[in-house]
Parts: structure tokens; sequence; C-alpha cells
């Protein structure tokens, strides 16, 4: 096609443009950041591990394999993990679907409040349930003996034990398992419901054949969720397991480095890739059965009609509440009671009861005095770094998709599938020598955490983030761009607030984990440096239960208030961002 | 204000041609309307004008200056374009005063001089009290004309609207175009329009750029478009064009010829280059074919279908001997015609479609 001479004309209107600047535009200079930490937090400490057992040293050897393979003691504890793993995934998931359908696909009420309280134990840190459940039917049980009903002083409590860990572990990740099918059945078409009853099947037939075989995919999903999660749980063996000499892999570890130190660090590295191992083989499993076959759901619509219960509904609701007293009720106030008791044994009445556990936590013991302060400023440093990362970097994953941003994300998410234990081994591995080039030592600091942390917990922020940029229209950045703002300025005014509510509540959810987290820093703790998990956990270690009680029921307050503080949020997030809303 | 050329323009997403060797000129103040059915590459097209998009060959000149190559691409924010989103594009956290002198304050110009060109615009598109509402409290309309004001607001020497229309219910349609026909009246613009509705780019367009394929089909005003389409694509596709086989008998004289269609003879218009040909290609509109009766000149035909659309029908049929051909005729009241009888069909007139590869 020929010049126009309109082009002509228009040049000697047209200002000649200054040259493009040249140099590193910001977009660039922040994607290489975010990278970076992404590669530092997550892919440098994997290739440490894996480096530690193929080539301890720096030279190729399997001795250290050999070592944990001729072990026995390795033996007895994967064969528990599993144990505890399959018992307390096919406990869960059976529970958390039960409740799920009983929920969504019948006409109960006071849904609202009951999801509310029935996923309130997925926010309790594991050892903290563990604690109040031992609490709870132990011989020294204040309720019990309230009730009078206490065993003698003496007996064994019936949950250090095999059933015992796989029954908490159900209790803790019911709920994870109930929130996935819940989510799968509220996508479930009305009409593939109402074709089955216009066929003529019966309410049974038609969850047998139709809406349970449509749930697999969330089902399954969520049976490798929880497996991974109870494989590497740390808090219910440690609490439950330990005094009963029953180990698994988690606290096998953490008795190996608490006993002998750094010097056995190849021999755990080892037994922490086999946890590793495990849980891989767990999502690998999820993946292959899902497809097997196709359970593609292709239209959408509203939801399921739900079923009238008639007269079969106040005994619904009776099991439904029965089940939150429990699962819920119970446990913290059996944990209450034993904040308020004087010492062990002890029986509760009104003159024996006591505040003097929550004064010398706070003020008295030094170590519990400043895991507060640890935990609180590791768990907000957490929290808003995560954030300020998780909002570029969710940009990249979610607007900017390329395969280096698939990758990104899947590396991401590894620390947190992975089992704790892992994690914290390998950022052992990576810090146990200062730092190269700027010789900054922050093994046996609170840094080493922090760090841990951040790998960890980032997936946190990044998938409510990535998920609420996927709701974003991207055409209002693309508005912004047209207008002549450039990425920082687009940063800053554009999407930075409209990503704000969903990243800050991720960040509420990293706070929350944070706070009273164990597995990490169980391992990487040092004097000067406990959390509020390490120091619940020595509590009730030595026998002191009453202060690690009164501990573990700050915490759960604390909770509770931060739960109520995020529904100002609420209205401003995309659903399923904060678990416990309906 | 500043024209566009569209250079030879190609894009290949992966090993799948998006756009391939794609020449637009938009002259200084035009109405472009690119028209095409969904998957066509109109919006592809758009996104490399405004810069979102980089192109894998060819060039795009704005005003005189080359935005994209195949070796350098300016970012959107500095070609200095308007964009008329579909969705709008509203920012929700900003008030409409905040949106429409958000590229303002991007441009550092002062409080006082943005305010008054805020208020400026928003009462070129009459939304004058609305400044401090927010986008969610508005009607898609009013939405629609905040982003019109937003765009407006900088004053942009080359709009481009991204099917604005699509989102509208459609007696809100006929309103907007009428402001949009008006903004370009009164602001002189540079205009490209991304549309699928023909009826909405022959009511605003200079100018139709109909893409198919990722292909130029053809560039025409949209009166020549109907009656003198380039190719069979452009034929079918504006106004459902009936495409009949043909010979050339005769060659071009005063714009017209004749050929022999299904066994009729008919003088029709053409190139003024055609020779007698074989296996040619008629366009023929509904209006240029007429219901005869049984013994007039014309072709023998089995209806298949009529639609009574209200005072008038659409009568689908095919010639007897030809029943893979679809045709149409309109019939005013009395609708006479049934489906499943005989009838006979005569041809008044059509538009000989221009040889593959002949030059216009």
């Amino acid at each position: 096609m020929a010049v126009s001479i309109s082009r002509v004309r228009d040049t000697s209107d047209f200002q000649v443009p200054a040259p493009v600047k040249r140099g590193l535009p910001s977009e660039r200079i922040l994607t290489g950041l975010v990278i970076s930490i992404v590669v530092i937090l997550s892919i440098l400490p994997m290739l440490r591990l894996v480096q530690e057992i193929l080539a301890p040293g720096g030279r190729l050897s399997i001795a250290a394999v050999e070592a944990g393979l001729s072990n026995p003691a390795t033996w007895t504890a994967t064969l528990n993990s599993l144990v505890v793993g399959f018992g307390g995934t096919i406990l869960a998931v059976l529970f958390g679907t039960a409740v799920a359908i009983l929920v969504s696909l019948t006409d109960v009420r006071g849904r609202s409040a009951f999801v509310l309280c029935f996923v309130t134990p997925l926010m309790i840190a594991p050892q903290v349930t563990a604690l109040a459940w031992l609490q709870l039917f132990g011989p020294a049980s204040p309720l019990l003996k309230l009730l009078g009903i206490a065993p003698p002083l003496g007996t064994r409590n019936p949950l250090y034990s095999a059933q015992g860990i796989i029954l908490l572990l159900a209790v803790q990740y019911g709920p994870l398992v109930f929130l996935m099918v819940r989510a799968g059945l509220r996508k479930l078409p009305r009409e593939l419901v109402e074709a089955g009853l216009a066929g003529g099947a019966g309410r049974w037939t038609v969850l047998r054949t139709i809406v349970l075989p449509l749930m697999t995919p969330s089902i399954i999903g969520a049976s490798a969720l929880v497996f991974v999660s109870c494989v590497g749980n740390f808090g219910i063996p440690a609490f439950l397991g330990i005094p009963a000499n029953y180990l698994v892999l988690p606290t096998l570890i953490y008795q190996r480095l608490a006993g002998a130190g750094p010097s056995v660090l190849s021999e755990v590295a080892f037994l922490s890739l086999l946890i590793g191992a495990i849980a891989m083989a767990g999502i690998v499993a999820q993946d292959i059965i899902s497809r097997r076959r196709d359970y593609r759901i292709s239209t959408t619509s509203l939801p399921v009609e739900p079923f009238e219960l008639g007269r079969y509904r106040p005994l619904a609701e009776t099991i439904m509440w029965l089940i939150v007293c429990a699962i819920l009720v119970l446990p913290l106030l059996g944990l209450f009671l034993t904040s308020l008791v004087p010492g062990y044994g002890i029986p509760l009445n009104l003159k024996t009861a006591t505040l003097s556990n929550y004064s010398f936590v706070l003020f008295d013991h030094a170590a519990a005095k400043s895991a507060f302060l640890n935990s609180s400023v590791l768990s907000v440093t957490a929290a808003v770094f995560a954030v300020l990362v998780a909002v570029p970097l969710g940009y990249f994953i979610a607007w900017r998709m390329t395969w280096w941003t698939k990758i990104l994300n899947l590396t991401v998410e590894l620390p947190y599938a992975l089992p704790g234990v892992v994690l914290a081994i390998a950022a052992l591995l990576l810090f146990l020598k200062p730092i190269p080039v700027i010789n900054l030592q922050i093994y046996n600091t609170v840094w080493i955490i922090l760090y841990a942390y951040l790998a960890r917990f980032m997936v946190l922020a990044l998938r409510p983030t990535v998920s609420g940029f996927h709701q974003i229209d991207r055409s209002l950045e693309e508005a912004a761009q047209v207008a002549g703002a450039g990425f920082m300025m687009r940063l800053r005014t554009i999407i930075f607030p409209l990503i704000a509510p969903v990243a800050v509540a991720g960040g509420l959810l990293i706070f929350m984990t944070a706070l009273s987290e164990l597995t990490v820093s169980a391992l990487l703790w040092s004097s000067g440096s406990e959390t509020i998990g390490v120091v619940i956990f020595s509590f009730e270690q030595g026998g002191d239960s009453s202060y690690a009680a009164a501990i573990s029921m700050m915490t759960v307050a604390l909770t509770f208030l931060l739960m109520l503080a995020s529904n100002f949020l609420a209205p401003h997030l995309p659903n399923g961002v904060l678990p416990w809303r309906d | 204000m500043a024209g566009l050329t569209i250079d030879q323009v190609s894009k290949r997403f992966g090993d799948y041609d998006a756009l391939s060797n794609v020449s637009i000129d938009v002259a200084d103040g035009e109405f472009l309307a690119v028209l095409g059915p969904s998957g066509c590459g109109k919006t592809t097209l758009l996104r490399m004008v405004a810069g979102f998009e980089k192109v894998t060959d060819g060039r795009i000149v704005i005003g005189g200056q080359t935005m994209s190559s195949a070796e350098h691409s300016l970012p959107p924010e500095k070609r200095k374009v308007g964009i008329v989103f579909q969705n709008y594009a509203l920012w929700p956290h900003m008030t409409v005063a905040e949106n429409v002198g958000y590229s303002l304050k991007v441009a550092k110009v002062g409080r006082a001089e943005r305010d008054r060109r805020v208020a400026e615009a928003l009462s070129l598109v009459n939304l004058n009290s609305y400044g401090d509402r927010r986008p969610a409290n508005l009607s898609g309309g009013q939405r629609q004309r905040v982003a019109l004001a937003r765009c407006l607001v900088s004053a942009p020497s080359l709009v481009l609207f991204d099917e604005p229309l699509a989102n509208l219910d459609v007696h809100l349609r006929a309103a907007m175009e009428d402001e949009f026909a008006d903004f370009h009246k009164r602001t002189g613009t540079t205009i490209v329009y991304i549309t699928h509705d023909q009826a909405e780019a022959m009511a605003l367009a200079d100018r139709i750029a109909v893409m198919d394929k990722g292909k130029l089909a053809q560039l025409a005003p949209p009166r020549e478009l109907y009656r003198e389409p380039a190719n069979e694509m452009v034929a079918s596709f504006i106004s459902q064009g009936i495409i009949l086989p043909a010979d050339v008998l005769t060659a071009a004289e005063a714009g017209h010829c004749r050929v022999r269609v299904l066994g009729q003879e008919v003088v029709v218009r053409c190139r003024p280059n055609e020779r007698p040909r074989t296996g040619a290609k008629l366009c023929c509109r509904s209006p240029e074919l007429e219901a005869v009766g049984p013994n007039e000149d014309g072709i023998a035909v089995a209806i298949k279908r009529v639609v009574y659309q209200g005072g008038r029908a659409r009568v689908e049929l095919s010639p007897v001997a030809r029943p893979d051909l679809n045709l149409h005729i309109e019939q005013a009241d009395p609708v006479t015609l049934e489906a499943g009888v005989e009838a006979r069909v005569r041809i008044k007139t059509g538009w000989l479609i221009p040889e593959a590869g002949s030059a216009a």
C-alpha cells in the first residue's frame, strides 16, 4: 500500500519524539528481584539438601543413604509414618466428606455458624490441639475430675498411642477435606441431580451414583493434601507419640538432632528426604488416579437445591453441634481448665482456680517472655514480607503467563507442599556455616527461623493473590498503561489497591499460622530465639502442662480475635480466601 | 491529530498466524471500522496498534512516528493513543473524576488545570454532576460515557474502540452510536473502531476493513462493500450475500457484462477489466431476486422454509437443478409462498465477484 498523503502532512505538526530512555526499566529490576527471592527461598535449600545426600562434603557418596537404610529405627519410623499417614487420611476424608455432604446438600439450619466452628481446628496449631485433647482425657484432666470420672493418677492417657495420633490428625485435617469437598459440591450443577431424580432414582441412589462420583476429584485432591499434612505433621506425634515411644519420621529426626546435634545432619537429611519422597508419592498417586476418568463438569448452573430432611432435621442438627462440641468446645474447655490449675493433679474448684499460670508465662519466665516477642516479630515480618513479594509475584504469574512463570509458581509451592521438617533440615544445612562472601552467621539466631518461615509460608499469601489477579480484569491495568502510567506507577495506583484486600488476607493467614508454629522452629531454635510453639512444647515435655495450657489459650484467643477482625476484609475478598467464612 | 499506517503487519503466536501481511492506511481524522467474525484477528490488530502485542513483521506508524516494528516496540504508555474498552475498564477504587483525571495526574498536570479539564471532559459526555460517584453506582451507558471522557481528556490523536457496544442492550446501543458519531464530528480524532456488528460499522465508519482469518479481505466505504464485494468471503459475510456460479459471456462495457447463471442470461455489474471466463461467482442481494409467475422467464426453485418476520417473510429456497445452493428472497405481505412447493425466481442483476488475484 502506498504511503498516504496524510502521513506526510502529519510529520510536520508532530514533534520529533525524544529517544526512548535506555537503561534498566523498573519492571525488569522488579522481575529480577522477585525471581532472586524465589530462588533463594525455594530452590537453594532444596538443592542444598539433595547435595548433602548425594555428595556430602562435596564428594559423591552414598554413605549417608546406606547408614540410613541400615538403621532399623529408620524402618520403624517409616512404617509408623505410613500407618498414621494412611490412618489419619482415611479417617479425615470419611469425616470431612460426610460433614460436607450433610451441610451442603441438606436443609440444616445455622450453616455459617457451624462452618465457622467446624473449620476453626484448622486454624489452631496441631500441638495446641494435641495439648487440649491430652488435657481432656488424661488422669489429671480437670474436666473429668470436675465430673468425677477421671481415671486414677498414674493411668496412661489413652491418646498416647497410634490410634490417638490418627484420631487427632483426623480432627485437625477433617476440616480441610470438608472445605475442598464443599467447594466441589457448590459447583455441582443442580440439573445433574435433578436429572437423576427425574430418572426415578432415590436420594441415596443419586448420592451414591451421581454426587459422590462427581466429587471424586475433590475427594482425591483432598486426600493427597491431607496425606502430605499427616506424614509431615510434627506437633501431634510429638505430643502423643514421643511419650509412648511411638516415633514417626519427623519426631525421629527431632530426637536425633536434639540428642546428637549437627553431627548427624547428613543422616537426618536422608530421613527428611524420605518423608519428602513419601509426600511426593501421595501427590503423584493423586495425579494418576484423577487422570483415569473424566469427571469434568461442563456446565455452570445454580447449586443443588437442599434436600429436605423433614423430621430428621433436628437430629441432624444435634449431631452437627455435638461434633462441634467434641472437636472444638470440649478440648478448648479442657485446655482452659488446665490453664487455671495451680499444679499437677490438684483438683480444680473455685478456690483453687488461679490466673498465676498466665502471669508466670507472661512476666516471670524469661524464655516464654522472649518467645512472645520472637513469635510476634517473626510472624509479622513473614506476613508483611510475603505480601510485598506476593503482589508483584502474583502479577507475573497470573498476568504474564509464560513458561517461566509456571515454574516460578511451582517453585514457591514446593517448600509448603513438602513437610516442614524437610525445609528445616535444608535451612540448617544451608546456614550451618556462615554465609560466604558476607560472612554472616545466622545459624543459632532467630534469623534462620525467619528464613524458613518466609520460604514455607510465602505460598499462603501467593495463592489468594494469584486467584485475586485472575478475578481482576486485565484491561484495568491496560487502561492505565494507555493513560501513560509506567510500571511502578501502575503497581502503586492501580494494581496494589485492587489486590490489597486479598493479599492482606493472605498475610493474615500467614500471621496466624506462623504465630504458634512448631515443626520448623523445633529444629531451628536456639537459646534466645525460642518461639511460642517451642515453649509450649518444652513446658509440656517438662510436665508443666498448666503453663503450656496458659500460653496455648492465649494463642487460641488471639486466633479468634484475628478471625473476627478479618470480617472487615471479607466484603472485598473472593470466595474461599478466608477458609472459615462460608 | 495523526493518521495511522499499518504496513504489512504479521503476527504469529507459536506456529499460528494470527495476522498475515495486513496493510491499512487510516487518514488523519478518518473513522475506520474493523469488521470481522470472531477469531479473525481484529482484536489482535487493535492490541498491536495500542502496543500490548508486538508485531512479528511489518511496521505500525502513528502520526509519522514508527511505533512498532519487528525490532522495536514503543510501550503502550508512550504511544499517546486512547482506548475505549469493551468492558469499560473503569477503576473501581477511584471516583469518576479520579478515573477521568488519571492520565493528567500521570502526566503531572497541576491540580487546578486538571480539575478544569476533567470537568470539561465530563460535561462533553453530559456527566457534569457525576464526578464524585463510584463506577459501581453507574449504569452501563454512564460507565461507557465515563470511559469515553477518560479517553478524550488527554486529547489523544488516535482513539481505539474495542467493541464498545457489545455489553450494552439494544436501545442503549443506538444512543451510544449517536454519541460516538458526535464525538468524532466534534473532535476530528482519527478513530479505529473494532466490531463484529455490521450495522454498527456501516452506520459509523467512513471506511470498513473486513478481516478474515488474519487477512484483510477488503477495505472500502460501506456502500462499496455492499455493492461491490472484492471476494466471496466479503460477499457472503456482508448482509448474507447469495453466491451463485456463473460464466462470463461478454467483456465489461460501461461497468456491466452479460453472464449465464443457473441457465439464465443476466446483465450484471462488474469491474471494467472483466473478460469472458468460466467458473466465475456472482453475488446477489435478496432484493435482486424476485418471484415470478409459472410461465415467466426464471429458474425453477423448491421452497424450503418461510419465516414470517412481520409485514414480510424471508423465503429460503434452492434451485431444483442445484439443490446444494441456498438462496433467499423477501416477500412482502400478503405472503403467498409456502414451504414444500415449487416456484420460479428471476435474477434481476448482481455483482460479478472479481477473479482472485486480479487488480482492483
